[in-house]
């Protein structure tokens, strides 16, 4: 079974971002980049159903400009066994990134699509479904615990207060929540067998996808700054001033 | 960093990040606790070598990712970014340890005690220092005498690192004649009869390391275990001091950057009189002197771990280099200290812990005055 894996380049997670001083974003340059935590679980699922025995081959994939390369090569030496650079210098949204996934998709024919339920830049947590949607496959979003059993695979998912297990048929969409796994470190040995594993590069425009952005960010800014708090003296204070001063009860 | 990219490529690089990542996960959430414990928990000899960080440097055949210098600098300059000279003194415990037996070990010791240490289910140590003096290696006392197929050892070893918990010991014993040509190495297990360990020694820095004394009382040990040559140990030893040497430069810089790295945090949310600490000039040139001193060092280290991994001889070079790191982070986390100020002498801030475990980098491995004594030979006095 062959199971595509759909990754993103970030801001490392352990930067403190800055907004442009112009409003328009957050600041990139010169700035740390890596996978997106919830990909590097994504990976590590796929990698754990191959040694498992379920799955094959795994295909990395990221939209994106040159520098993404580092991200697939770090997918690789994570045991994904080839990757495929769609290159574009265009940010895409999740929409248009959906659309060219669809276009690998058709190609590579994965049984299982796994990729992160959202990104810590954009949280949009919108990729995977657009693409079940679009391909008309299943989808088990926010996986804690994935299953595959045959052409069938159980998906546990994460949702308020409890659990849900969902059962879909295959190929199907997952998406990974934070708690499914503990991605594993990339080895020398394996960050060297990750250099020769190949890397192909399609252009975004080759894929016929529309990128045109759907959406238009008005303006970023960086959370308020927070006030010092106070001490109270009793439950009596606390209540009076929630109730009367902060007015939320 | 980008002063350094002629030593590193892209695939340093990725291993850069992937030892980061382990630190940030698996140590930095726990380090303050295990400092303050004396001790880290011995499953983290399994994960760093799961995550493939205890393997480089060593031989494939072994269970290693292959020799290259500035692979295990990166290795072990990340690790550092633990705060934590201990913890890193007691993983590296292994590659002063474990080399020798690579080295000069017999095949059938190789295969048996390499992939077991390399796997982390085993620890190694190296123990030279005896109660009786540290640096001068060629009049050691601890006695190895043959006794058909095994050897008798008497005497004591003391400032042993991972001397608690190790599982092979590295040691250092006469074999011979008085002097440098009576010295051999041996490898000592734990369990061997007559072989004991002390308390664990308390320590001013690298609170996170088992430091320990060694006994010897008619300690039999197979023959099968001589590292080397009978009566050539000096000569291994001297050998594995370059290494270890170049490992004590590396944590030498490292506890320069983040002590500077610290700083340059601190004195741009610090005020005083009405103005952060950054705009201060006195404070500005500090930290300028600070980070002069420290490039210099890291380029001094660099360049001569360059020419070990050309396969050099660096012996005059790398204690050169030795004794100019330990004067730098003397130095520098001094001053980091005193920029601190008062939270600076508190437990708990960082550059209070890499002061305190600065101050054996000078003396471990080789004191700064032995250094000179090697520097001063080689320049024929």
């Amino acid at each position: 079974m062959k199971v595509l894996v759909p990754i993103k380049r970030v801001v490392d997670y352990n930067v403190k971002v800055r907004v442009k001083a112009d409003n328009s974003g957050v600041e990139l340059a010169n700035v740390k980049m890596a996978m997106n935590p919830f990909c590097e679980i994504a990976v590590e699922e796929a990698v754990r159903l191959k040694e498992k025995g379920v799955v094959t081959e795994i295909v990395a994939v990221t939209i994106g400009s040159k520098a993404a390369q580092e991200q697939l090569r770090t997918a690789m030496a994570l045991g994904a066994d080839r990757s495929i650079l769609i290159e574009t210098e265009e940010d895409a949204q999740p929409l248009a990134i959906a659309k060219a996934l669809k276009a690998i998709v058709e190609k590579e024919q994965p049984q299982l699509v796994i990729l992160g339920k959202q990104a810590i830049d954009g949280d949009n947590s919108q990729t995977g479904q657009m693409l079940a949607a679009l391909t008309g496959m299943g989808q088990g979003t926010f996986a804690s615990e994935v299953v595959v059993d045959g052409d069938k695979v159980k998906v546990t998912r994460e949702v308020d207060g409890g659990f849900q297990t969902v059962e879909l048929k295959l190929p199907a969409v997952i998406t990974t929540d934070l708690r499914l796994n503990e991605p594993r470190y990339a080895s020398l040995p394996n960050i060297m067998k990750a250099k020769k594993k190949p890397l192909d590069t399609v252009s975004a425009a080759d894929l016929g996808v529309d990128f045109a952005p759907r959406t238009k960010t008005l303006k970023v800014e960086a959370p308020a700054a927070r006030s010092a708090g106070i001490k109270v003296a009793s439950v009596e204070e606390l209540v009076s001033k929630l109730k009367n001063e902060a007015k939320v009860i | 960093m980008s002063t350094t990219l002629d030593y590193f490529n892209d695939t340093h690089q990725m291993l850069r990040d992937s030892v980061r990542r382990f630190v940030e996960r698996d140590i930095l959430p726990h380090i303050d606790d295990w400092e303050e414990a004396g001790s880290f928990p011995r499953e983290l000899y399994k994960k760093a070598a799961e995550a493939g960080i205890s393997g480089i440097g060593y031989p494939e055949q072994y269970g290693g990712s292959g020799e290259d210098v500035f692979m295990k600098i990166v290795a072990s300059e990340e690790l550092m970014r633990s705060t934590s000279g201990g913890l890193v003194a007691s993983l590296g415990s292994v590659d002063i340890g474990l080399p020798p037996v690579v080295k000069w070990g017999s095949e059938e010791l190789k295969a048996r005690v390499v992939p077991q240490v390399l796997s982390g289910d085993k620890i190694a140590c190296l123990a030279i220092t005896e109660p009786g003096g540290g640096s001068d290696v060629a009049n050691l006392r601890t006695r190895a005498v043959k006794d058909g197929d095994h050897y008798i050892v008497n005497g004591s070893k003391t400032f042993i690192t991972s001397g608690v918990r190790a599982d092979y010991y590295t040691v250092a014993v006469r074999t011979g004649e008085p002097g440098f040509g009576g010295v051999s190495l041996l490898l000592i297990e734990k369990g061997m009869p007559g072989f004991t360990v002390g308390r664990t020694l308390k320590k001013t820095g690298w609170w996170a390391s088992d430091t320990a004394e060694l006994f010897f009382e008619d300690c039999r040990v197979p023959a099968t275990n001589l590292i080397g040559p009978e009566n050539g140990g000096f000569f291994c030893i001297m050998t594995n001091f370059q290494a270890e040497r170049l490992m004590l430069c590396v944590m030498a810089n490292m506890t320069s950057q983040i002590a500077l790295e610290e700083c340059l945090r601190y004195v741009k949310e610090r005020e005083a009189f009405g103005r952060r600490l950054a705009q201060f000039q006195v404070t500005r040139h500090k930290l300028a002197e600070m980070a002069t001193q420290l490039e210099a060092s890291r380029e001094f280290t660099y360049r001569v771990a360059a020419k070990m991994a050309a396969g050099q001889n660096c012996i005059k070079e790398v204690s050169m280099a030795k004794n100019f790191a330990t004067t730098v982070s003397d130095r520098v986390t001094y001053d980091a200290v005193q920029i601190f100020g008062g939270s600076g002498f508190m437990r708990g801030t960082v550059v209070e812990r890499l002061y305190r475990d600065n101050r054996i980098l000078a003396i471990g491995g080789g004191t700064y005055e032995i250094m000179n004594e090697v520097i001063a030979k080689q320049m024929g006095l």
